[in-house]
């Protein structure tokens, strides 16, 4: 992808996220309060953030592949479940990363 | 300084300071997903919602195209509308200050905000916890950034395995008890899962996440019984 294009990506993604939050200031609070997308945009993190843990750790490309991300992917899940600091729960996936790849070399 | 104020400042300071640490971990996964150090930087000035940069560099980063960055980029950028229809009467911004408020509309912003006991405080926490939060955040993407463009072919390895990593970081507080139906988003966030994973090997790249969106199906209709309204969730 070429640096124009990239640009372009970042600029219009984040004019995009702008205009989303200033009509939330804008518009008549009942537009936004009906239930059902209140329902959708309850939920549409958690689909669209298990989408992506999921496409970035065991994805590549159009293949479905095994490796240290996904290793590591679930030594995070476990620094979590433990409660572990944010830096604390990236700093062991990136060594299990980097040791599964030595290994695996 | 009464101690409701001086409370509501340690708050804001407090979350503005921890969230840096996400700053960073975006910066090197922008730089990971092919943006240059100025890309980082210009998303953490101008777009300023961590999910959606996020989003945006995890598609580039698995090879989607710019619509499909742009497009999960928006859709978890809704949550921001409601976020800011919560602040208007906390903050009432008029004229000009509707188009500076926006920008600040954040999770933790609105957080802030609504946990402040009266509405002059409620302010107070919005502005410094925002101010804090996007110096703090626009710092550490560039460090963040730097720190990975520097980094070598064997940490490159590190760096891959890190971004999924905080990605589920970012889901997780959604998942545990406490979170309101926290089953339900359990069973909506296995269900996004599995629909990207199953349409990885016939869409272009990107297209399973953002279609990943139909899993919210599983939460079913609305319950109003179990929904405060947004005059009972701000008191």
């Amino acid at each position: 992808m070429s640096g124009t294009v990239l640009w372009a990506t970042v600029l219009a993604g984040s004019l995009g996220c702008y205009v989303l939050k200033l009509a939330g200031l804008s518009v008549p609070a009942a537009w936004v309060e009906q239930p059902w997308v209140a329902r959708v945009v309850d939920f549409v993190p958690a689909a669209l953030l298990a989408a992506l843990v999921a496409v970035q750790a065991a994805t590549s490309g159009h293949d479905l592949v095994v490796d240290g991300r996904l290793v590591a992917l679930a030594v995070a899940a476990v620094a979590l479940a433990l409660r572990a600091p944010f830096i604390v729960v990236l700093v062991l996936a990136g060594i299990t990363g980097a040791l599964v790849h030595v290994l695996a070399a | 300084m009464s101690a409701a104020r001086s409370q509501t400042l340690r708050d804001a300071l407090g979350l503005g300071l921890a969230v840096g640490l996400y700053g960073a971990a975006f910066g090197a996964a922008a730089v990971a997903a092919g943006l240059d150090v100025w890309q980082a930087s210009a998303m953490s000035l101008l777009m300023f919602t961590g999910a959606s940069q996020f989003a945006l560099v995890g598609v580039l980063g698995a090879g989607g195209s710019a619509l499909a960055a742009v497009g999960s980029a928006l859709l978890l950028g809704t949550r921001n509308t409601v976020y800011a229809v919560r602040l208007v009467p906390l903050l009432r911004p008029h004229g000009l200050r509707r188009l500076t408020t926006a920008h600040w509309v954040l999770d933790e912003t609105t957080a802030l905000a609504i946990a402040a006991p009266d509405r002059a405080l409620a302010r107070l926490a919005f502005l410094v916890g925002g101010g804090t939060i996007y110096l703090m955040w626009n710092a550490t993407t560039v460090a963040g950034a730097l720190g990975a463009a520097a980094l070598g072919a064997a940490a490159q390895a590190a760096l891959d395995a890190v971004v999924p990593a905080a990605f589920l970081a970012l889901l997780w507080p959604r998942l545990r008890n406490g979170f309101p139906e926290a089953a339900v988003q359990r069973r909506v966030a296995v269900g996004g899962a599995v629909v990207a994973l199953a349409l990885t090997p016939f869409v272009p790249a990107g297209v399973q996440v953002i279609a990943a969106v139909v899993a919210v199906a599983l939460a079913g209709r609305p319950r109003p019984a179990e929904r405060p309204s947004p005059r009972e969730e701000m008191a």
